[in-house]
């Protein structure tokens, strides 16, 4: 391909991310601003790939647009079931309204100030001659690693800790979900059509999560776009109005959503006491304990996604006193 | 040759997308709009993929972009019934 035709795509790329991005938060409608923002995320996918990252642009799609897109449409819908909360956006007092632009100018500002701060360390990263140093680390030690996808070694292998850290940090928000009361009620029952489709997609879904998880040792792939299609399927069998939608229930859900940072801290833990360090995992084993996290990581990021999806505790007692009033 | 025909494919494929994208924009109901845009969705994207599939380097690289032509299919005609169904319960009442 030549170069002309790809400076227009990428030109046409850029004005429709920041023309959807503008029109995401200028529509007043919120259901509209959901369905643009999922645009912007595909279309930001695209950007990834652009900029040869396949793996972000797998979980831009997957985690971006696709989950947070129908988190935020169940958001939407929940919203404007409370006529409440309506009411009070239209009878706003005039010290309401002062405030509201306060925190306005001030995320503006913010906003400003960290695209500055962003710019100025975008230059100084393009400026700096030592700019591929961490490329080159990479690729230098990937042999040692026990995968040869080099981001998947970055995030299980040499910065491990990091992901242990953002494992810990979904666990922490399932928790805060699953603090908020009871999950919403279940969907209505789904028709014929929509029922097919179910059949035969949650498997595909569920097989395409397995390869994701497996591909991710050489290939763009790995736990997090593997968790992510694993939830997509229970999302689609929750939208079926199934009441079981792939997340076990009681104890086993806690220990599912549990077992990423589990996994990860039993490896941590073994390693030590045989005189390793933390995570340091031999270069024989390094392969299998990858694949062993990974697998215990897309479990527990597939219901957790799923359980922010749900929205609350998907206990049957606890479904039972929110259906009452 | 395998360059003509699957430029031929795409350019074919791309027509149905812009037929289904001014159908979208200038058909006067929900349910021709649909209309238009399920062609865009099946025909269009189904000999967008038969042109790249052509240039695939493997038969399994081949087979991922039909899978991706099959699950598109299922779930556009999903989704048109969805709201099809939806607007005419809207109309006609529960």
């Amino acid at each position: 391909m030549n170069t002309a035709s790809l400076i227009v795509f990428d030109g046409l790329l850029l004005i429709s991310i920041v023309s959807l991005a503008w029109a995401a938060l200028a529509t007043t409608d919120a259901r509209r601003s959901v369905i643009l923002f999922m645009a912007f995320g595909l279309l930001l996918a695209v950007a990834w790939a652009r900029l040869l990252a396949p793996d972000v642009a797998l979980a831009e799609a997957a985690i971006g647009a696709g989950l947070s897109g129908a988190l935020l449409l169940a958001a939407t819908n929940d919203h404007s079931r409370q006529p409440a909360t309506a009411q009070t956006e239209t009878t706003r007092t005039e010290p309401d309204r002062r405030v509201g632009m306060a925190i306005q100018w001030t995320v503006t500002l913010l906003c400003a100030a960290l695209a500055v701060a962003l710019a100025w360390a975008l230059a100084y990263a393009f400026d700096s001659t030592a700019k591929d140093t961490l490329a080159r680390a990479v690729s230098a030690h990937l042999d040692v690693s026990g995968v040869s996808n080099p981001v998947t070694a970055v995030l299980l292998n040499f910065r491990a800790y990091d992901t242990l850290l953002e494992l810990a940090v979904l666990l922490t928000a399932v928790l805060g979900i699953f603090a908020l009361g009871p999950a919403r009620a279940d969907y209505q029952e789904a028709g014929p059509i929509f029922d097919g489709l179910t059949h035969w997609l949650v498997p595909v879904l569920i097989l395409m999560a397995g390869y994701l998880l497996w591909v991710g040792a050489h290939a763009p792939g790995g736990a997090f776009q593997a968790g992510a299609t694993l939830a997509a399927a229970g999302i689609v069998l929750r939208l079926a109005g199934r009441h079981h939608f792939g997340l076990p229930a009681g104890s086993t859900l806690r220990i599912t959503l549990a077992v990423g940072v589990g996994m990860f801290l039993l490896v941590g833990l073994a390693l030590l006491a045989v005189g390793r360090p933390f995570l340091g995992y031999p270069t024989a084993w390094a392969g299998i304990l990858i694949l062993l996290i990974e697998s215990a990581a897309m479990l527990a990021i597939a219901a957790t996604l799923v359980s922010a999806f749900v929205g609350g505790r998907p206990n049957p007692i606890a479904i039972n006193t929110g259906e009452k009033p | 040759m395998t360059d003509i025909l699957s430029s031929l494919l795409i350019v074919a494929g791309l027509f149905f997308f812009l037929a289904g994208s001014i159908g979208l924009l200038r058909f006067p109901d929900l349910y021709s709009r649909l209309h238009a845009l399920t062609k865009a969705d099946n025909l269009g994207l189904g000999l967008l993929i038969a042109g790249l599939a052509i240039h695939a380097q493997d038969l399994f690289t081949a087979l991922k972009l039909l899978l991706i032509w099959l699950a598109v299919l299922a779930a556009s005609a999903t989704s048109a019934h969805l709201i099809a169904r939806h607007a005419r319960r809207q109309e006609t009442g529960p």
